[in-house]
């Protein structure tokens, strides 16, 4: 093999690079996934689970749109319930702390929404 | 027909993985395959280098696009003809980052009958950058769900990728200028008659498979979202070597799509022309300096070197020059 110091170095860091996540998590943070409690005494959400998980920013955005740009305000009808529609009053209102709950799961999934330069995030339960 | 086999190649990877997750098998999709695939990626790069790096260079061949380092009065181009190291990584790194031979690329063209004409062709070395640089970047975006905490770095770049807050979750740019520039790439191998005479499966099936990674990733994102949390879970729990339960998980048929064709990037990335990522530091007309003049270059090859003379490869290959009809100029 030709130039072997320098080919060996070059693997090397290779495999360093794409090891990254491995070593970095390892050495900084922990593979197991955060504990997740809804904060809450009710037993479902405005959606279904899944649902929930996947689209409330969805949902949130539609309800924004609604009252900020259509100037509806008037309740949604969710499966047989009706929901004011607000992030603070609902969604804040159900669920009791924002820090253990949303923000636990943005910071996990590196999501950064902007609503709070101008939504006050309520007093934690 | 190089191109449709491709195609059908692609498309069969995406209704396997909605076929396979639809019947139970998250398990295999998930971390079976996912697994052989890094340590086919793994093993198979660095099998790939030592193999380059075994293969002797009998002499330096740099090519140079400029004046060599000469006499004092002659004005050398470093960048052009390096004569030392640190003038070869520079040139290195120029090429290796912004693509600076193809910057050079030219076209010719049959004007009007018998008029050929060369052009510069700055288009493949623009979208080639585009591409490049787009696919950077989506990959660091990507160590989202293979880090924690999150690098600083990665937070960074999603948010300058994110800089035209549109819609909710925001569209970054790149998912756009890779799509974008991808479909370029694509339809150049269409619409040039030259490059799609020399066009190969090899050449359709990694930007199908790309095109295919992106456009399920822009999909998942933006249209038929699924547990993005409960992805950040398979992928740490993959580093971590304790898989979650993915029955419990319950992530869309999608995403298993798009996984899929992940899976099989990174196991036909060693195998393929894709291992040109490796292959630019391993070149030797790029990582040699042009100083044959002053540095006395050994040539490796076992002395004396065992050669194949034409006497012998004539009385070789006898039956087989006749049977082709060939007339050797020697005889
Ligand atoms: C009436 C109370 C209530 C309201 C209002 C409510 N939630 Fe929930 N939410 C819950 C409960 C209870 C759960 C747990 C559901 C379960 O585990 O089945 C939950 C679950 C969730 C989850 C899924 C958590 C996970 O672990 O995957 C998300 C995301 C969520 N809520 C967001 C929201 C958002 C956004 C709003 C405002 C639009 C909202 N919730 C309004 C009670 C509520
Ligand atoms: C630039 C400031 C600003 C930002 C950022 C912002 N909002 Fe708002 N939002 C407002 C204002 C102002 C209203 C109107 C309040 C009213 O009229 O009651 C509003 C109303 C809403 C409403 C309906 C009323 C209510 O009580 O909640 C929803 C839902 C909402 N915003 C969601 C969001 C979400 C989700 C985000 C983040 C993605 C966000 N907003 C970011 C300023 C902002
Ligand atoms: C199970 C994890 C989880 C929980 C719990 C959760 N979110 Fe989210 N949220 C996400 C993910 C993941 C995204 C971004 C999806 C993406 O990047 O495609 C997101 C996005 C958002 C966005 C859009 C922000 C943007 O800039 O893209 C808003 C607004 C939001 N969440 C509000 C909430 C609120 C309010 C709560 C608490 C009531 C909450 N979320 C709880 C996971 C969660």
């Amino acid at each position: 093999m030709h130039d072997q110091g320098k080919v060996i170095a070059g693997i090397v860091i290779f495999l360093i690079v794409v090891l990254f996540p491995i070593w970095y998590t390892g050495a900084f943070g922990d593979f197991t996934p955060p504990n997740l409690d809804p904060v809450t005494d009710a037993k479902e959400c405005v959606k279904d689970k899944a649902t929930m998980t996947a689209w409330h920013m969805d949902l949130l955005n539609e309800w924004r749109n609604d009252v900020v740009r259509n100037n509806d305000r008037g309740p949604v009808l969710i499966a047989g319930k009706e929901w004011e529609k607000s992030l603070t009053r609902t969604c804040l209102g159900c669920h009791g702390s924002y820090r253990k709950f949303c923000h636990k799961c943005h910071t996990y999934a590196d999501v950064k929404p902007d609503c709070w330069q101008c939504h006050v995030v309520p007093e934690e339960r | 027909m190089n191109a449709l086999v491709s195609l059908l190649a692609v498309l069969s990877i995406v209704v396997i993985a909605f076929l396979g997750a639809g019947a139970g098998l998250e398990v295999l999709f998930g971390v079976v395959l996912p697994y052989a695939a890094i340590l086919t990626f793994l093993v198979g790069f660095v099998l790939r280098i030592v193999k380059w790096a075994k293969s002797p260079v009998p002499f330096r061949i740099p090519t140079v696009a400029g004046q060599a380092k000469s006499l004092e009065w002659i004005k050398h181009q470093p960048l052009e003809s390096p004569y030392t190291r640190r003038q070869v990584v520079l040139r290195m790194a120029l090429e290796v980052l912004f693509f600076r031979s193809l910057f050079r690329n030219t076209k010719a063209e049959l004007k009007g009958g018998p008029r050929l004409v060369y052009g510069a062709d700055k288009a493949l070395w623009l979208f080639g950058m585009i591409f490049h640089w787009s696919f950077l970047i989506i990959f660091i975006r990507h160590l989202r769900f293979f880090t924690e905490p999150v690098p600083a770095l990665v937070t960074g770049v999603e948010w300058v990728d994110s800089f035209f807050d549109v819609g909710l979750p925001a569209l970054f740019a790149t998912s756009v200028l890779l799509l974008v520039s991808l479909s370029w790439l694509i339809g150049r191998r269409f619409l040039d008659p030259q490059v799609r005479y020399i066009s190969q499966a090899a050449d359709y099936f990694p930007l199908f498979l790309i095109f295919g990674i992106a456009s399920t990733g822009v999909l998942l994102r933006h249209f038929a979202k699924t547990d993005v949390a409960g992805v950040k879970e398979l992928g740490m729990g993959l580093l971590g070597f304790s898989p979650p339960n993915l029955g419990e998980l319950g992530l869309s048929g999608l995403f298993y799509a798009h996984l899929l064709l992940v899976t099989a990037l990174i196991a036909y990335f060693p195998l393929s022309k894709l291992m040109h990522l490796g292959g630019v530091f391993m070149s030797p007309t790029r990582n040699l300096a042009n100083n044959n003049r002053a540095v006395r270059h050994v040539n490796p090859n076992p002395q004396p070197v065992q050669v194949h003379e034409f006497e012998h490869w004539k009385e070789e290959f006898k039956e087989e020059i006749a049977e082709a009809g060939y007339k050797l100029e020697r005889d």
